[in-house]
């Protein structure tokens, strides 16, 4: 393999790692502040992917589509918490993994019904889709380079939030102890939902901004799923910053993975999942629990 | 684990007389549909033992594993690959090496995700057996998407003499009915052993039962192992009686199914993972006839039924039959249900 090809993988690797950590730092944060195990996170996944398809032939903008689809996202988020999520938390985790459960078989019903059950396509915009010339014939789309570039941003911004303002800090309180900081007076039932509707709203978004590479199809939203759990168990529960280095982990093994051991490919990030267990059981960066 | 009320135990010996008869009567009763049925029954009772399995995790041990689908997956591949290209494999060799890889699977992937709890425990399960699914999926001997035909079904001879003709479909619906209730006997038979009390006592408090000299982690594992394997058994009859294998055998949407069915029947209690799965593929026969999108009314159920009746078809039955006992006593009326908070559940 020459030099190149390597640095394509690893740009892809990364880029795909990054789009991870959106999605897998909302389920995350779910776990570690509500203590929610969320299988419905993936379906939302799915719908920010077909919110930008739908959008976009409507609105005739992809950055457009993008922009409407997080009001969307989050309007969803704050209902479903309200309606049935705020109803489990002081039940077990059973009944947590079925009522979510449900919520796939809901929302995948929903997305056949509106949509059909063909794959689509959403086009990379103008404005993005040219390539950078690396070499006189490897080529790397810039439409990649900006979705590396976002998911920076919203890493950035995340951490700030969580360690330098007051909102992150009910959370950070939240998750440690939830009695206390209500009894602080602060109105911890809010903090959930909006913690909740932001998770979301990075899901929905992830699948919005993937959707020009990766192409929009029913059943996206369980492959991304079981890989943020992969990223969340090697990250360590709760984990922003396990989270963040695990999703680039899985991101560059998996590309990788496909390159050197084809026959392989789906299951080699699971088996980096199997060896971080044996030598950490509860992830790389797991907190005081 | 108690005896089962009067009540309950007629209801169940009475199921089973109807299935025992349906093959010689049902002819008579439901006509052409006759074959349909009598298909359709036998893979419910087959989901079925892969339930009543998973209720020793779940509702017994507390160990909320969505892996289930894994163990009944492996099972059925290793009998289509072990399976002959133009002869039947014999029962007597097929069927230990498919319960033993399913045992080995089980033991591998429990010995790896035995020391996780909670949330860790469920992701790492779901992730588990996303990983079978893709390597069965991805090698080349496996069959891909499309999986593996068994042409013959299993044989079961002693020296040339055929005993059972599992290519009969009203054989096949008795054998499976049988195992059915031998597991059934089996597990609770299990449950009620010493063995079953120290996993009782795991899903009340692990620390406790640590603190009595017994070692959790061991009785999980060996919970886990005998749990894959009876699922194993289930795959093993699911494959003889379709014929093929293919990765959704091992996803872990089946895996999520199984976990339903055990919700929705009254988990804890082994007769209601079985109704459980009765009234799951019940509702999906009845949900599919409807619409084809039957996903979103059973999606619409299982958030009802979690929200409304969390206690399954078992807990329902139990109350009723408690209710019943008390009025034929006479007693007073049922006092008023003491709430108990999430703190006292735990001390």
């Amino acid at each position: 393999m020459d030099f190149p090809t390597f640095l394509i993988q690893t740009m892809n690797g990364l880029q795909q790692g990054l789009l991870l950590f959106l999605v897998a730092s909302g389920l995350t944060l779910i776990f570690g502040i509500m203590h929610i195990i969320n299988l419905a996170h993936g379906v939302l996944y799915m719908i920010g992917a077909y919110l930008a398809f739908w959008l976009t032939s409507l609105l005739g903008n992809f950055f457009l589509a993008l922009v409407a689809a997080v009001p969307l996202a989050v309007l969803l988020g704050i209902v479903m918490e309200k309606l049935l999520i705020q109803r489990l938390y002081d039940r077990g985790h059973l009944d947590q993994v079925l009522l979510t459960f449900g919520l796939i078989l809901v929302f995948d019903a929903l997305q056949s019904m509106l949509w059909g059950n063909n794959s689509h396509s959403v086009a990379v915009p103008a404005l993005l889709s040219g390539s950078i010339t690396l070499t006189d014939n490897l080529n790397y789309p810039i439409y990649r380079l900006f979705l590396s570039g976002v998911c920076v941003l919203i890493a950035i911004g995340m951490y700030l939030i969580i360690q330098k303002t007051r909102l992150g800090m009910i959370i950070r309180g939240g998750a440690s102890n939830r009695e206390m900081v209500q009894g602080l007076g602060i109105n911890i039932s809010w903090t959930y939902t909006a913690v909740f509707a932001v998770g979301a709203a990075l899901a929905a978004f992830a699948g919005a901004i993937a959707a020009p590479v990766s192409s929009v199809y029913p059943g996206m939203g369980h492959e991304i799923l079981i890989i943020c759990f992969v990223v969340v168990v090697i990250g360590g529960v709760g984990s922003i910053k396990g989270a963040f280095l695990a999703a680039l982990l899985v991101g560059l093994t998996s590309t990788w993975g496909a390159v050197l051991v084809p026959h392989f490919a789906g299951a080699v990030v699971y088996a980096l999942m199997a060896a971080v267990l044996l030598w950490k059981p509860r992830g790389l960066f797991a907190g005081a629990q | 684990m108690q005896s089962l009320p009067r009540s309950i135990q007629i209801l169940l010996i009475v199921l089973t007389l109807l299935l025992v008869f349906y093959p010689m009567f049902g002819e008579a009763l439901v006509g052409d549909k006759y074959d349909y049925y009598l298909q359709k029954l036998t893979t419910i009772m087959i989901l079925a033992i892969m339930a009543v399995s998973l209720d020793l995790l779940v509702g017994v041990a507390g160990m909320v594993s969505v892996a289930h689908a894994a163990f009944f997956g492996v099972a059925g591949y290793t009998l289509a690959l072990l399976a002959p290209e133009y002869a039947a494999p014999s029962v007597w060799i097929a069927l230990p090496l498919s319960l033993g890889v399913a045992a080995l699977t089980a033991l591998i992937m429990g010995a790896l995700i035995i020391r996780t709890s909670g949330i860790f425990f469920i992701m790492v399960t779901i992730a588990f057996s996303q990983m079978l699914f893709y390597l069965l999926h991805d090698a080349p001997f496996a069959g891909g998407s499309d999986g593996i035909f068994l042409m013959f079904k299993p044989e079961v001879a002693i020296a040339g003499v055929q005993l059972l003709d599992l290519s009969n479909r009203a054989t096949l619906f008795y054998v499976v009915l049988t195992s059915l209730i031998l597991v059934y006997l089996l597990l609770r038979t299990l449950l009620r052993s010493p063995f079953g009390r120290v996993l009782f006592g795991i899903k009340e408090n692990e620390v406790r039962v640590q603190a009595l000299g017994y070692n959790p982690l061991a009785y999980k594992l060996v919970a886990f192992v005998i749990a894959g394997t009876v699922s194993g058994y289930a795959g093993f009859l699911s494959a003889t009686q379709y014929g093929f294998v293919n990765p959704a055998d091992v996803s872990w949407m089946l895996s999520a199914h199984a976990l339903f069915m055990v919700i929705l029947g009254g988990m804890g209690t082994l007769f209601g993972a079985i109704l459980g799965a009765f009234a799951f593929e019940g509702l999906h026969y009845w949900y599919s006839s409807m619409t084809t999108h039957w996903e979103l009314l059973m999606g619409i159920t299982v958030i009802l039924m979690v929200l409304l009746l969390p206690k399954g078809i078992a807990g329902l039955l139990l109350q009723l039959d408690e209710r019943w006992q008390r009025r034929r006593r006479g007693d007073e009326p049922e006092p008023a249900p003491i709430v108990k908070t999430k703190a006292e559940e735990h001390s």
